[in-house]
């Protein structure tokens, strides 16, 4: 059990950010919310600086992609506050086509890595990342895998043909 | 007299004093029982291969003892394990990198086929890369499996004529694969 409550650490981040936040709840105890992505950085440092709050740890930057959705392409944040042993998880959904978003390497230089994968498997446009490439992907892939317009399988894959099993 | 069984000689002509058999005979028997294994072992079917060399199957026996870790002095590449496509193109330089003759012996599903990988990240199969001279089916295969699958492949360097690199079908199933 964290040294502040969910209801604490929602409080102290309503009273900056009321208008910037929606979608709050609580799976599994962990407090998640939505956030746009033009107060995003300034969020995240929020969260970062506050001497009550110290979410020293930047666990997670993934992403998700919901292809029925306005805004399909969603990026995650999960922070950690080590000092006070409490997490939170943020997400913000960006529209198809206008997938940028501030780069958080500003705060922590290990979201590098992570923006890179989340860059190379859904294809989120950091901006102001110094090195945007992909870092798991063959280098010559021309798509962004994850997402779900692209086949999950490999077409080169002959062993599960359909004549095979008299299909 | 002691009990151990020493390989026979090839076919050849015998007398007083002489033995005359083909030199390509005398040279396969010679490089089947001392392949120098290359293993490139990337997942399970690796500690199926490590079960292998030691001494209860004892890949020894059949003279591949000496595992080389420098494909350039290596013989028989024996690729187990899954081969993602990040690694395809390290397979293919250490393949590059190894000298004639050299064969290759794919261990496991994913190796063999992309076993349980059929995904977008996984080669599906090294033979999409490099030609395959035996494939060794299981998931993981057992040490038994291993073991016949390198007798196959020693029947094959015993049967293969003296220089197969020069031979046009070998060339074209090189030049296939963007190899000269």
């Amino acid at each position: 059990m964290g040294k502040i409550t969910n209801e604490e650490l929602l409080n102290s981040i309503k009273a900056k950010f009321e208008a910037d936040i929606t979608e709050i709840s609580e799976p599994f105890g962990l407090l998640t919310f939505e956030a746009g992505r033009e107060k995003i950085i300034e969020l995240l440092t929020f969260l970062k600086t506050d001497p009550a709050l110290q979410f020293i740890y930047l666990t997670d930057i993934t992403g998700i992609h919901y292809p029925e959705r306005e805004k399909p392409i969603g990026v995650i944040y999960h922070l950690h506050s080590l000092v006070n042993n409490v997490r939170v998880c943020i997400k913000v959904f960006l529209a198809d086509g206008d997938v940028h978003i501030p780069t958080a390497t500003v705060l922590w230089n290990g979201a590098n890595w992570m923006e890179r994968e989340t860059y190379d498997f859904f294809g989120v446009l950091f901006d102001g990342h110094p090195d945007l490439r992909r870092i798991l992907n063959v280098d010559d892939m021309t798509v962004f895998p994850m997402r779900k317009e692209y086949p999950l399988e490999d077409p080169n894959r002959v062993d599960k043909r359909d004549y095979f099993f008299g299909r | 007299m002691s009990d151990i069984q020493i390989v026979d000689a090839p076919p050849g002509v015998e007398g007083a004093g002489f033995f005359a058999t083909s030199v390509d005979k005398v040279m396969g028997l010679a490089r089947s029982y001392s392949l120098w294994p290359l293993p490139f072992a990337t997942s399970c079917c690796g500690i199926e291969f490590m079960a292998t060399m030691s001494p209860h199957y004892d890949l020894a026996r059949f003279g591949a003892e000496r595992l080389s870790f420098s494909p350039r002095q290596a013989d028989l590449l024996m690729v187990m394990g899954t081969i993602s496509k990040k690694m395809g193109p390290v397979l293919r330089q250490v393949y590059l990198q190894m000298a004639e003759p050299r064969w290759v012996l794919s261990m496991g599903a994913c190796a063999c086929s992309g076993g349980i990988f059929d995904t977008y990240s996984v080669l599906q199969g090294i033979d999409e890369i490099i030609p395959v001279d035996v494939y060794i089916p299981g998931c993981p295969p057992r040490p038994e499996a291993v073991i016949d699958g390198f007798m196959q492949i020693q029947k094959l360097v015993q049967t293969e004529s003296l220089r197969r690199r020069d031979t046009p079908e070998y060339q074209k199933l090189l030049a296939s694969y963007g190899i000269q």
